[in-house]
């Protein structure tokens, strides 16, 4: 039995190997599609887990957002004088409010309050340079000096400015653009506005006790997530528009490993007309003859969902040197038997026609094809 | 009480629909062939040949009258069991060798056995066959490597690596030298003779068709009687 299958196996692989080209090519095809949805779903990932590390580094034990908000994302600002108040609460330690404001569609600065900020989160660790001294400058996080090529000294433009950057900090701390938070509050017209307010308490497993106070005081419409609710809110799933973009880049992997499929097996049909009448005329069935087109076919999604692993890797580190200040992406390893069933999935789809003009395909017309 | 023949043909009939066009390619074809015989069939291009063959070979349903090929009938059984007796019953050999030209030689006779779902093994009694042929040496090699002598002896080994009942030859030696030819014609000679392997073979040579013991000439469908 198990040589039975070995025979047919090498038929198949001498069949792959009879056109290497195409072989070639139609793997790389489906493995195309394959790295699609596994950087898609990466990046989604990885800038997730990005937001949440540097949502972490803050050092605050909750969040307050304004109402009607979600723990991602930009969503409306608030009147700073809910700051000395919740200052003033029992338990809270440490109040500090940012304001965000968006300057591109993936990108923001953060304007921040640094005193009461770096009592938070301890101070900035600069790789290069030194805190804000002045009012035109701004300070940078690793990655986006890398994605700009920027160093103390370089002047980046941002909101019609000319802004000098004084210092590259460690990555992991709430944001990758941070002036002071009075400045930002001036230059975008949102004098007296906050979007986020960290909070730290004396006593961090008091957390929920001191949400349900706040709410209580006066804060009910507000969003207030623990630090532990705010990370898990970061995932994809809570994104609708991730859930759609994927959905959309998996139904586009899925025409496309039909389409490429389809044509490989189709020209490898016409192109065996004969050998399918010799099968034929040995007595193989139906099935037989559509089993070794559904064998290459799954070899050919094999491959190239192999190849779409690696050239996953290969997506990212172009990320990683080119835009490292704006995309993270996670390697996905989850991802890899689903975006390979994918793949499989349409390549079969695709083999489905050719395999059934194969399997009626007339024996004799083909024996005296010439 | 003799054998029953292993093929037996009534009044076969097989019109093929070319567009809109009828072509009686058998027009009430009588044969009866015994078991153990070698038999040559000649005659005019489109005297239906070929269409007898792929007809006892069960590659096409015939259209009406009566066959009986090895306890098959013909005109009553599936496409199936025509499936069946391809793979059981009969080995074809064709004038174009028709090898796959992505496996070796040997793979190319066990592909055979595979899809017969037998082992994919040659046991000693198909080597001895394999010497018969002169092919032993020349089994890892692919056909393009091959002469074409040498490949159609693969093709016979392979028509016959599940011992069919009955080896149907459609001009084995038409794209041979004569050397080869007549290296083919003596081992299918020797095959009937040892093995009394039944054997059916189309030429338009009176050479080949002599190495036979029994003649039949067709022409527009139908057997030719004997002068
Ligand atoms: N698949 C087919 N469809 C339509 N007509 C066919 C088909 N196969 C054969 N024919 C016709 O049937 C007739 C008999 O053909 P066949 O191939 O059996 O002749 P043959 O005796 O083998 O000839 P040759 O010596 O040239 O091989 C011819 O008129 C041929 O055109
Ligand atoms: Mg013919």
């Amino acid at each position: 039995m198990c040589a039975f299958h070995l025979l047919i196996n090498k038929l198949v692989i001498e069949n792959l190997k009879h056109r290497p080209v195409r072989t070639l090519l139609s793997a790389l095809a489906v493995g195309v599609q394959v790295t699609m949805i596994l950087t898609l779903v990466g990046i989604s990932k990885g800038m997730l887990e990005d937001q949440a590390v540097r949502a972490k580094g803050v050092g605050a034990d909750l969040s307050i957002r304004p109402p009607g908000s979600s723990a991602i994302g930009l969503s409306g600002n608030f009147d700073e004088r809910i700051l000395p108040f919740v200052q003033k609460q029992p338990h809270v330690a440490l109040a500090t409010g940012v304001l965000i404001a968006p300057t591109g569609p993936i990108t923001s600065i953060t304007g921040v309050d640094f005193p009461t900020f770096s009592r938070m989160s301890g101070r900035f660790r600069f790789l290069e340079g030194r805190p804000i001294e002045h009012t035109d400058e701004v300070i940078v996080d690793e990655y986006y000096a890398k994605e700009h090529q920027l160093h103390p000294g370089s002047t980046v433009k941002i909101f019609n400015r000319e802004w000098k950057v004084c210092g590259v900090f460690e990555q992991g701390k709430l944001a990758r653009i941070i002036i002071p938070l009075d400045i930002l509050q001036k230059l975008t017209a949102n004098t007296g506005k906050l979007s986020i307010i960290w909070v730290k308490l004396d006593d961090p497993s008091r957390t929920n006790e001191v949400i349900a106070e706040l709410r209580r005081a006066g804060l009910a419409e507000y969003q207030i997530w623990s630090m532990a609710d705010l990370i898990s809110q970061m995932s994809p799933n809570n994104i609708p528009v991730l859930k759609t973009f994927t959905a959309v880049v998996i139904g586009l992997g899925v025409v496309i490993g039909f389409l490429v499929v389809f044509l490989s097996m189709y020209t490898a049909v016409l192109e065996r007309t004969r050998e399918i009448g010799v099968l034929k005329a040995l007595g193989a069935t139906p099935a037989y003859i559509v089993g070794i087109l559904l064998r290459e076919t799954a070899l050919l999604a094999i491959f190239g969902t192999i190849a779409g692993i690696i050239l996953s890797f290969g997506s990212r580190w172009l990320i990683e040197t080119l835009v490292p200040g704006s995309l993270t992406q996670a390697i996905v390893p989850d991802w890899w038997p689903i975006a390979g069933l994918i793949a499989m999935g349409g390549s079969l789809l695709g083999a489905a026609y050719p395999g059934l003009k194969a399997a009626r395909q007339d024996a004799i017309e083909a024996l005296s094809y010439d | 009480m003799t054998e029953a023949p292993i093929i037996s043909a009534r009044d076969l009939r097989k019109v093929y629909r070319a567009g809109d066009v009828d072509v009686h390619a058998l027009r009430g074809l009588d044969l009866d062939i015994s078991r153990g015989e070698f038999v040559s069939i000649i005659g005019p291009s489109g005297s239906g040949k070929s269409t007898l063959f792929h007809i006892l070979g069960g590659l096409t349903p015939p259209t009406s009258g009566s066959l009986h090929v090895a306890g098959y009938d013909l005109l009553k059984i599936s496409e199936a069991e025509r499936t069946k007796l391809r793979k059981t019953t009969v080995g074809f050999v064709f004038q174009k060798y028709n090898l796959l030209p992505t496996l070796t030689a040997r793979d190319n006779i066990l592909i055979a056995r595979d899809i017969a779902g037998k082992s994919v093994e040659l046991d000693g009694e198909f080597n001895a066959l394999l010497d018969l042929l002169g092919i032993r040496s020349r089994l890892t090699h692919k056909p393009r490597a091959l002469s074409g002598g040498e490949q159609q002896r693969v093709a016979i080994a392979r028509a016959l690596v599940n011992h069919p009942a009955i080896l149907l030859a459609d001009e084995p030696t038409g794209n041979l030298d004569t050397e080869n030819s007549t290296a083919v014609l003596g081992l299918l000679s020797d095959l009937n003779r040892r093995l009394g392997q039944t054997i059916l073979m189309i030429t338009h040579n009176a050479e080949a068709a002599a190495y036979a013991h029994r003649l039949i000439s067709m022409r527009d469908g139908r057997i030719v009687p004997n002068a």
